[in-house]
């Protein structure tokens, strides 16, 4: 038995993705038509040619008529699949799998969340008959859930809470930064250090800034067989690697576990890169995409995606290591922290921010440094620490040799 | 022999200074203070409290237990199947509840001396009347908890019951009507002439039963919410006035249907062999038991004596009102939180109630909340019952929640990390932000997270270990 991947057997050949932010004027429908449309003419590929579609929501529909019935699509097999933060990458996922396997020469991934009909503050939850223990995630809120990490990196690393916080307000003013030359993003303006390092306290030492934003959008991309690929366009992302993890959720239970890493996102790296053929993922990576869902998240996952070493992304993210002119620019679109976080889209928002730097189509003042490298990363996580599901992939413009 | 085997009593950590009523009010200046269950406490957790205490180190496992409260969180249910949940007992005992006035607690008193089996009595009160009134500063929160049977070579009488008498009248001094958050009290003249003559003939037959003079009794216990009855009946009882049983008012408040069996439990904490103890219960009559302690009174002191539980952390008055239903706040922007279902409920009663985890028979690993597959090992369905309430733990991580839906923000988060084995994620009670560091001692507490459609969600939840228990 092993994971073999799919290394350069599939390619995406179109994308689209809507802009982020309160769409008090667009319903789901809107955002899954316009997110489709784009991708399909990005593709040159007509949405009825499109053999089968997944479609990942979280909390915003249900079952593949969610996206069949807006768009009117008669006869085509839909799948609406969720897998919590993680569920616009689990899409994407089944449709590479559906095409790699030789059942349909073209899927589409469609990725979509309407979070701000709710009326309540971040996410919520799917409502399952319980016994009102709150499981091992207990009660507390996202929030809460990630910044349960701080205080035990510093322990472990011997940092100050003052220094993290630090950390934490460089890495939200960077995704800012970046967000603010992002035409899709919802939060489109610079924020002053200060700003950012006095907002309001949320959780633990995590203030507003700290955490990703609560928006609408939908996002999409289609999925053919790599030999096809010129087909459509003149620059495929071949899909390099798509590896995912669900976790034992052991950490909750499991003393031996400190809060200063994700397991499953470690894990799924090192499988990411195993298929891809990756050896030196700071030093090969084009840029990465990750789950900012909370700058400490960011923090940790520069070490649990190998980027850097145990202890030391503090310092990197204060040396400007991420940064867009940085020697491995992460979150070049401004990240959750400037889209905001529509649960079923922001995986596939993620790939379109790959999809515009690696084809050389991200606008001149968003442009990373490191463009004449080939590869870049995708990292989406639902869950939280001791308890997550992680996913990433690796996609690049040129076939392995 | 039949008699006492033990005792507890459990005050709640927050405390209200009757200042704090005053200056907010605009009233004339208030001494004292008064105890206060957090919002997340109520009659039947506070039972559970002061029923582990009772349990804690003992052989015995009660058959049968009375649950006696003025405020029972459930009608038409019965809370004392809550307690006997979480106190992990037999499914083969009884529970029952006394409800409505605090007399119903001599009831359970006398009704659990007398029982033929082990039987356990929890008496358990809130007490608060409208803004400004004497019942709200002159009340308080509280929960004792007292053991009788016949005992075992651990678990020896502590005191038998030497004689009972009781007088009964009705007439109005205390009322209220159901679903009214405060009581009603006739003119305390009037009540302190009736008081007056029922007391002195309970108190006097009791002592003819016991063949004792009031100069012989060593410990005189009065209890009961009409205050000036009860000083009058300490002044006149013809006890020497060292045998008065201090009632702590001045920093506890009054805590009404808990109140005789906490300053019981108080005495016995204090008691020498062979005293005289005499309970007077003022309250629709009059009730007088009177105690006999044995030799090994000494030996079996309650594990955290109610003097131990006198220190605790000022509540501001805002905060007093809001918990007790008395000021509605505005509720976080966030959904409320679902019911527990009943069948998903009953599943997980041992853990819910119980906080049973589970101990892996290959590899000892300690799981919580309990699932059949071990996370250290994989080995399946070899665990057996863990309980982890009683077990302390240490801090390994933590987080101040200022989102979460709680009637008191902000919630504070901790994981925690047990002696012996076994982790879990809890919320943090009794505690402020500034209480919590990586490496603090905890233990853990039976407590009503939250109540939505109607349903009280019961759970534990951790907090400071602040006093060491005895064991």
């Amino acid at each position: 038995m092993a994971s073999h991947g799919i290394c350069d057997r599939v390619a995406i050949v179109g994308m689209g993705c809507t802009t982020f932010g309160e769409h008090w004027d667009r319903g789901v429908d809107d955002l899954l038509l316009d997110a489709v449309q784009a991708a399909s003419s990005s593709a040159s590929l007509p949405v009825a040619d499109v053999d089968a579609f997944w479609l990942g929501t979280y909390l915003s529909g249900v079952s593949g008529l969610t996206l069949s019935r807006p768009l009117r699509l008669t006869g085509k097999p839909v799948s609406r699949t969720e897998n919590m933060c993680a569920t616009g990458s689990e899409a994407l996922r089944q449709a590479c799998y559906a095409v790699a396997s030789g059942a349909y020469d073209t899927a589409m991934a469609v990725g979509v969340e309407k979070l701000k009909d709710s009326g309540f503050s971040g996410l919520t939850r799917q409502s399952i008959p319980g016994d009102g223990t709150g499981g091992t995630l207990g009660t507390t809120t996202g929030p809460a859930n990630f910044s349960l990490l701080a205080p035990a990196y510093a322990e472990r690393y011997g940092v100050s809470m003052e220094q993290l916080k630090e950390v934490f307000t460089r890495i939200a003013w960077k995704n800012h930064v970046n967000g603010a030359r992002n035409p899709r993003a919802q939060f489109r303006k610079e924020v002053l250090l200060d700003t950012i390092a006095c907002s309001p306290l949320v959780a633990g030492n995590l203030g507003i800034f700290d955490c990703s934003g609560v928006s609408d959008g939908a996002a999409a991309a289609i999925v053919v067989r790599a030999e096809d690929a010129y087909r459509y366009t003149d620059k495929p992302l071949f899909v390099k690697a798509l590896s995912f993890v669900s976790g034992s959720a052991s950490g909750n239970a499991d003393p031996g576990y400190d809060f200063t890493t994700f397991p499953e996102v470690v894990a799924s790296a090192e499988e990411a890169y195993k298929q891809a053929g990756v050896t030196d993922p700071a030093g090969q990576l084009a840029m990465a995409e990750v789950h900012d869902c909370f700058t400490v998240t960011e923090m940790v996952l520069m070490e649990d995606l190998g980027f850097v070493e145990r202890g030391t992304a503090w310092k990197h993210a204060l040396a400007g290591t991420f940064d867009r002119d940085g020697a491995l620019p992460v979150n070049p679109d401004g990240g959750l922290k400037a889209f905001g976080h529509p649960v079923g889209a922001s995986g596939l928002r993620m790939l379109f921010e790959c999809w515009l730097q690696l084809r050389g189509e991200a606008p001149e003042e968003r442009r990373i440094a490191t463009a004449d490298r080939t590869l870049a990363l995708t990292h989406n996580l639902g869950g939280g620490p001791g308890e997550c599901v992680s996913f990433v992939s690796l996609v690049g413009t040129e076939p392995n040799t | 022999m039949r008699g006492l085997l033990r005792h507890a009593a459990y005050l709640p950590h927050a405390r209200l200074q009757r200042e704090e009523i005053s200056s907010v009010l605009g009233l004339a200046s208030l001494r004292g203070s008064r105890s206060v269950a957090s919002y997340d406490e109520d009659a039947t957790t506070l039972a559970v409290e002061a029923g582990r205490l009772t349990l804690r180190g003992s052989d015995i496992q009660p058959t049968r237990v009375y649950f006696a409260t003025s405020v029972p969180p459930y009608l038409d249910k019965t809370n004392a199947s809550v307690v006997h949940a979480a106190l992990g007992l037999d499914r083969s005992a009884l529970a029952v509840d006394m409800g409505g006035a605090p007399r119903s607690a001599v009831g359970a008193v006398l009704a659990g001396a007398d029982a033929s089996v082990e039987t356990l009595v929890l008496l358990s009160d809130l007490r608060t009347g409208l803004p400004g009134s004497s019942d709200e500063r002159e009340g308080g929160d509280a929960a004792a908890a007292l053991l009788f049977g016949a005992g075992t070579a651990q678990t020896p009488v502590l005191a038998t019951i030497v004689a009972s008498a009781s007088t009964t009248d009705e007439f109005l001094e205390r009322w209220r009507l159901p679903g009214d958050r405060a009581s009603r009290i006739w003119e305390e003249r009037f009540s302190e002439h009736v008081f007056s003559r029922l007391a002195d003939e309970a108190f006097a037959a009791a002592l003819k039963a016991a063949d004792l003079t009031p100069a012989q009794v060593d410990h005189l216990v009065v209890a009961g919410l009409a205050g000036r009855s009860v000083q009058q009946f300490r002044k006149s009882s013809g006890v020497r006035p060292e045998a008065i049983a201090p009632d702590h008012s001045s920093v506890i408040g009054n805590s009404g249907a808990a109140q005789v069996g906490l300053l019981l439990s108080d005495v016995l904490d204090r008691a020498n062999p062979e005293e005289t103890i005499v309970l007077v219960h003022l309250g629709d009559g009059a009730t007088a038991i009177v105690l006999r302690t044995t030799a090994d009174v000494e030996g079996g002191r309650s594990p955290r004596p109610l003097a131990a539980q006198l220190a605790g952390t000022d509540v501001p008055y805002a905060s007093f009102l809001s918990w007790r239903g008395m000021l509605d706040r505005e509720p976080p922007r966030r959904p409320e939180p679902d019911a527990p279902a009943a069948p998903p409920t009953l599943r997980s009663s041992g853990y819910k109630y119980g906080f049973h985890g589970l101990v892996c028979g290959a590899c000892g690993a300690v799981t919580v909340p309990p699932a059949r597959v071990c996370y250290a090992c994989g080995e399946v369905d070899s665990m057996a019952p863990n309980p982890l309430r009683d077990v302390p733990g240490t801090v390994a991580t933590l987080t101040v929640d200022r989102l979460a839906y709680t009637p008191s923000p902000p919630m504070i988060a901790v994981v925690v990390d047990f002696d012996g084995g076994g982790r879990f994620r809890c919320e943090l009670a009794d505690a402020s932000p500034d209480d919590v560091a990586i490496g603090s001692r905890v233990e853990m507490t039976f407590r009503c997270t939250g109540s939505s459609h109607g349903v009280h969600n019961y759970f534990w939840k951790a907090r400071p270990l602040r006093t060491r228990l005895e064991d």
